[in-house]
């Protein structure tokens, strides 16, 4: 226990003190509510758009955040030998990545609060109806995109490499999953790449429980899926993830 | 009990056999050097020993313990410097050293670590801030934060300037010290020589020699005898050189002749693993 949290202390000094990753995870998100809440107005899905966008652009932070921001950092610490020198002392490693995920996991919930303030302050929208359902669903999508950011970390080879691949993953699966804006007159292959990414279903979620009030648990095809998605993920972590440099 | 003992460690990476049945070791507070080109399987052993690899075949124990087993326990007692490793660039010298002291349940105190490498001036420093050499410090710094007994220390000094080596050298004499064992490898001799109580000598994945300094210049079976006569170089190898010499001498004095430029000479430490590392591979082209 005195080694998580030492451990947690120190991602968090990391993750704070490394400027360009923390504008880019922690900052873009909330940038981008601000950016589109001052361009959209009147409804989206039937919500009043400072709403919907505000729940749109917490999913992307929370793949933003959990997925890329993790996989990113994964890849240039085992790139560096950064993985491997820790493996050197006696912190385990199960220890090290728990630690890994509860620091991500404090960043989110951070953001997360940001960006609601943002939106009330600003634009009128509305807080959570459901603050339980909204604590499971950050946990739910979280885990989720952790468990696809330690795959992708496992499947990208090279530090260059992760900011580009990563970003040509999220930003369209959140452009197909309605972060930045109104999914319906998108062409009907697009619905059909949109009908199964993870994010589409964590932000119905998020709706249901942030802007409707409704239970977490009348969800359960959205939970079912997210929740996949994030075993598929850790089952190639599994068996491709390493602590050591790739290109040797 | 010895800190370090290795019998007929074994490696593959496929076909290629990069430990080939190598045997040695190193007894506590000692300062054991594995000498040898790059690609010998210096590294190789020595992550195995440091728990990175698994092994073969061959029987390993690090501080009495099998390191493919030895978990944190093991790593409490042992600090590790690798080759190429990088350290977070944003943070001070002191913050590296304050969260890598956090791993171990005895740490020694950090501003005395940071002292013994000779890093006070930039405690307060970003790593990014530092230079090559300052960094290896720093490398060592966190590796004897966790107050290890026994040292691993891969290539050291390479790509160091003269004088960051000799202060690099100065550490390790000082850490030799404090008592602690430490296992160096190098593919410089000098090194070798400066700062090892005892060389393996590594070929291809198998020690070709093993001995102190000193002794493996002294297993060269030859001194050379050089001088010119006639405008010509003369070498003479001899395994006895006052014999052959005082013969030589004699029959100059008695002709009333100068022996130009005489002189005898005994290998460097670099002949003798030249020799070892050269002169056996005549098989293969």
């Amino acid at each position: 226990m005195r080694l998580f949290r030492h451990e947690v202390r120190t991602q968090q000094l990391l993750f704070w003190r490394n400027k360009e990753s923390a504008v880019f995870v922690f900052v873009f998100p909330p940038l981008l509510y601000l950016l589109l809440g001052a361009v959209y107005s009147g409804r989206i899905g039937g919500f009043p758009a400072a709403d919907a966008l505000l729940v749109g652009l917490v999913g992307y932070g929370c793949a933003n955040t959990a997925f890329a921001g993790l996989a990113i950092t994964l890849v240039i610490r085992r790139e560096g030998g950064v993985l491997k020198r820790m493996r050197a002392t006696p912190l385990p490693p199960a220890t090290y990545l728990a630690a890994v995920l509860t620091s991500t996991l404090f960043i989110f919930v951070l953001q997360l609060l940001v960006t609601m303030t943002l939106g009330v302050v600003l634009y009128g929208a509305s807080g959570p109806r459901n603050w339980l359902g909204l604590g499971c669903a950050v946990l739910l999508g979280v885990a989720a995109f952790a468990g696809l950011g330690f795959g992708a970390a496992a499947l990208i080879r090279s530090s260059e490499g992760a900011s580009a691949v990563v970003n040509l993953i999220v930003l369209p699966m959140a452009f197909l999953s309605g972060s930045f804006g109104p999914t319906r007159g998108y062409p009907a292959f697009l619905q059909a790449i949109s009908d199964v990414l993870p994010l589409t279903y964590l932000i119905r979620i998020l709706r249901v429980v942030y802007l409707g009030g409704g239970s977490f648990w009348s969800q359960p095809r959205g939970i079912v899926i997210v929740l996949a998605w994030g075993v598929v993920g850790l089952l190639i972590a599994s068996r491709r993830f390493g602590w050591e440099p790739r290109e040797r | 009990m010895s800190a370090l003992e290795v019998r007929d460690l074994r490696k593959a990476y496929g076909a290629v056999e990069a430990v080939a049945g190598i045997s040695f070791t190193v007894e506590q507070g000692e300062v054991f050097g594995l000498l040898g080109p790059n690609g010998a399987g210096k590294t190789t052993t020595v992550e195995i020993l440091e728990g990175y690899r698994s092994r073969d075949g061959g029987e390993v124990t690090v501080l009495g313990v099998d390191p493919a087993h030895g978990g944190s326990a093991l790593r409490e007692r042992i600090g590790v410097v690798l080759q190429t490793s990088e350290l977070p660039a944003a943070l001070t010298v002191r913050e590296v050293h304050r969260m890598f002291a956090g791993y171990y349940e005895r740490p020694r105190d950090i501003d005395e670590v940071i002292g013994l490498v000779g890093l006070e001036e930039k405690a307060g420093a970003r790593v990014k801030t530092l230079s090559g050499g300052q960094k290896r410090r720093l490398d060592l710094g966190i590796a004897l934060v966790g107050d290890p007994e026994l040292i691993f220390l891969d290539e050291p000094t390479t790509g160091f300037d003269p004088a960051a080596r000799r202060g690099a050298w100065e550490l390790v004499r000082s850490l030799r010290a404090l008592g602690k064992t430490i296992l160096l490898t190098t593919h410089y001799l000098d090194e070798a020589q400066q700062l090892a109580d005892r060389v393996a000598v590594i070929r291809e994945g198998l020690i070709v020699n093993i001995g102190s300094p000193a002794d493996l210049i002294g297993v060269a079976p030859t001194v050379e005898i050089r001088y010119r006569e006639a405008g010509r170089d003369v070498v003479i190898e001899t395994d006895e050189p006052t014999r052959v010499l005082a013969g030589l001498t004699g029959a100059a004095v008695a002709a009333g002749r100068e022996l130009e430029s005489l002189e005898v000479v005994r290998p460097s430490l670099e002949d003798v693993y030249l020799d070892l590392i050269d002169g056996e591979s005549d098989e293969a082209p």
